[in-house]
């Protein structure tokens, strides 16, 4: 495997080059870890980033491989919206992120690439990014009548609702959730790993060295 | 006769259709026969893996990539172990990669005969299917040998495999292997020529290349399409790049063709694991490093700090350095990709599961469009749904 993370990483370094060259004022942060380049772009301009990233000949990203969100709710912009593209060409990866918040739309890239309109529809319904200009913005995977984005991180594990079949009612109903027993969430910060055991007066002698 | 002011007609296909593969809701939009636009409804076997993967240690997350592709179960931990071993930097033992390869082809062979025995019977051929069931059990029986399951096989481990293999297994591989053919050579013959199965495939639900990689194609489906593009090649993983093989490609991307390809994969994958029973290495199966992999049984009755290391392991977990990588495989349905972000701690921050279906099901609507409604199970069929993974 490590062989195969130095085989492309002069590639990787090319294109990146590249990246930075040519969308110096569309992106802003490149770095490449583990192997695979992240590319952290401006969101009003991620559009551009993905044209020219399909359409380049030392790009050609042809394959836009997903499209998910991911929370980091202690930040300003609390939503990254991550694109992962694959080029056939060149054999290369990529991973293209922009970030908002739960107001700024994002622009959707469907005209780009049929297959974001389900990856999209799927990073509404999950995160509440919202995806401007995307044809079809209804929910995906969740109930019909569902209220909420799952995999917010402020969103319980359980959920708010619980669904059963009432034998009187002759119908699903849907219910708050009740927990018979408290959901646990146990703190494995081991106590000896985490500290570092530092004594006073250890200061001094890193200075002096 | 007076003008007649004709309504399309919207039909539900599903979800307890026994061709909808699952539990898929499609709507459709009918002019007469004819499909207009088929929207599919998905979501009905949602069960939030992605969330609670963020709520379980890394170990504890495994299990769950087993109920995501239930047909073929361990090639979705391969994934999600090679994005851990990616992010922490462990070298997996040359035995535990053999291992994994092995069973990732079993895999791959699980997952066709499934698929297109099922779709033989979507189209009217109903021996396939029972042929096909026996094979399967055999190879089932391969996975409880090795791991003690038939199906939810939490066999593969961040860093090899969680046990070796037990003595005598690789020889009944072997013989398993030399008696295959025969199945493969009955399905050959009573499908690949059959008149009305090519009736009801050939020319159906036809993709271009630019329309495959447009729409997020991978596997088989964009092989079909006449794209030579198999990770095990191109990006090769564990030790993909020790066996010899052979990628086989379509010419016109229809239903005929996925059917094709995929019975290919099956002979090749029966290649590969003869050469891994014959090459299998010898040495541990899983790192030797204790604070990833749990130490061995004996050494716990003896040392404290075995002890230790394996109640740490199994209650805390390992912490995986804060940083965020993806890695694919070549699941035996196109590219299974796990894009893992960690935050340092010893849970997940963020498990984001690439299912290969979910964009080929996505594509049903403008493979549909224009043909019959009989047309729609032999499409579902060639795209091998599965709904474990697609609604995850």
């Amino acid at each position: 495997m490590s062989e195969l993370l130095s085989d492309n990483s002069a590639a990787l370094k090319d294109l990146k080059d590249l990246v930075v060259s040519q969308l110096a004022n569309e992106i802003l942060e490149t770095e490449i870890r583990y192997g695979e380049l992240t590319v952290i772009a401006k969101r009003d301009d991620i559009l551009k980033v993905l044209t020219f990233l399909r359409d380049d000949t030392g790009c050609l990203f042809k394959q836009l491989i997903d499209v998910c969100g991911a929370d980091y709710p202690e930040r300003a912009e609390r939503f990254d919206v991550v694109y992962h593209m694959l080029s056939l060409k060149h054999n290369l990866r990529i991973r293209v992120k922009v970030r908002t918040d739960e107001e700024s739309p994002v622009p959707s890239c469907v005209s780009l690439f049929s297959a974001a309109d389900w990856f999209e529809r799927e990073t509404w319904d999950m995160y509440g990014i919202f995806f401007a200009g995307h044809p079809d913005p209804r929910r995906l995977l969740t109930d019909y009548g569902f209220e909420g984005h799952p995999l917010r991180k402020d969103f319980p594990l359980t959920g708010y609702v619980e669904v059963r079949y009432d034998d009187e009612q002759k119908r699903v109903v849907y219910e708050p959730v009740k927990l018979v027993q408290d959901f646990r969430n146990f703190d494995f910060e081991s106590p000896w790993e985490g500290i570092q055991n530092v004594l006073p007066g250890d200061e001094k002698a890193e200075g002096k060295a | 006769m007076s003008e007649q002011k004709i309504k399309n007609m919207t039909m539900n296909f599903g979800p307890q259709h026994p061709a909808a593969h699952g539990v898929l809701r499609l709507v459709l939009e009918m002019d007469g026969e004819v499909i207009e636009r088929a929207d599919a409804h998905i979501g009905l076997l949602h069960r939030g893996t992605e969330k609670l993967i963020e709520y379980k240690t890394y170990i504890q997350a495994t299990p769950y990539f087993d109920r995501l592709d239930y047909v073929a179960p361990m090639n979705q931990e391969h994934a999600y172990c090679l994005a851990i071993e990616k992010l922490m930097g462990v070298e997996v033992p040359k035995r535990a990669q053999y291992i994994r390869v092995l069973y990732a082809e079993i895999g791959r062979i699980l997952n066709h005969i499934l698929n297109m025995t099922a779709f033989a019977l979507d189209v009217g051929a109903m021996t396939p299917l029972l042929w096909g069931f026996e094979e399967r059990e055999k190879l089932m029986e391969f996975y409880e040998r090795a791991c003690g399951a038939r199906l939810h096989a939490n066999y593969f481990r961040p860093g090899g495999v969680a046990v070796d293999l037990p003595a005598g297994l690789l020889e009944d591989i072997d013989a398993w292997a030399d008696q295959f053919d025969i199945f493969l050579n009955d399905f050959d013959r009573v499908l690949t020529g059959n008149r009305i199965f090519k009736q009801r495939t050939v020319d159906i639900g036809t993709v271009t290349a630019e329309e495959a990689l447009d729409w997020g194609f991978t596997g088989p489906n964009i092989r079909a399409s006449g794209l030579a593009w198999d990770l095990r090649k191109s990006q090769p993983y564990d030790s993909y790049e020790d066996f010899d093989f052979d990628i086989p490609v379509g010419k016109n991307g229809d239903c005929y063709d996925r059917f094709l390809v995929r019975f290919e994969e099956m002979w090749q994958s029966l290649k590969i694991i003869k050469q891994a029973v014959k090459n299998m290495p010898d040495g541990p199966v899983i790192v030797q490093n204790n604070k990833v992999a749990p130490p061995s049984r004996a050494q716990m009755k003896r040392s404290m700090e075995a002890l230790i290391h394996h109640f740490k392991l199994f209650t805390e977990g390992f912490h995986v350095p804060a940083g965020e990588c993806y890695a694919a495989v070549e699941a035996p349905k196109g590219e299974f990709g796990v894009y893992l972000v960690s935050d340092g701690s010893n849970r997940p921050y963020r498990c984001k599961i690439r299912a290969p279906g979910f964009p080929h099901l996505q594509g049903i609507d403008f493979m549909s469009k224009g043909h019959m409604l009989a047309d729609v199970v032999a499409n579902i069929g060639s795209l091998d749904i599965v709904f474990g993974e697609i609604d995850r």
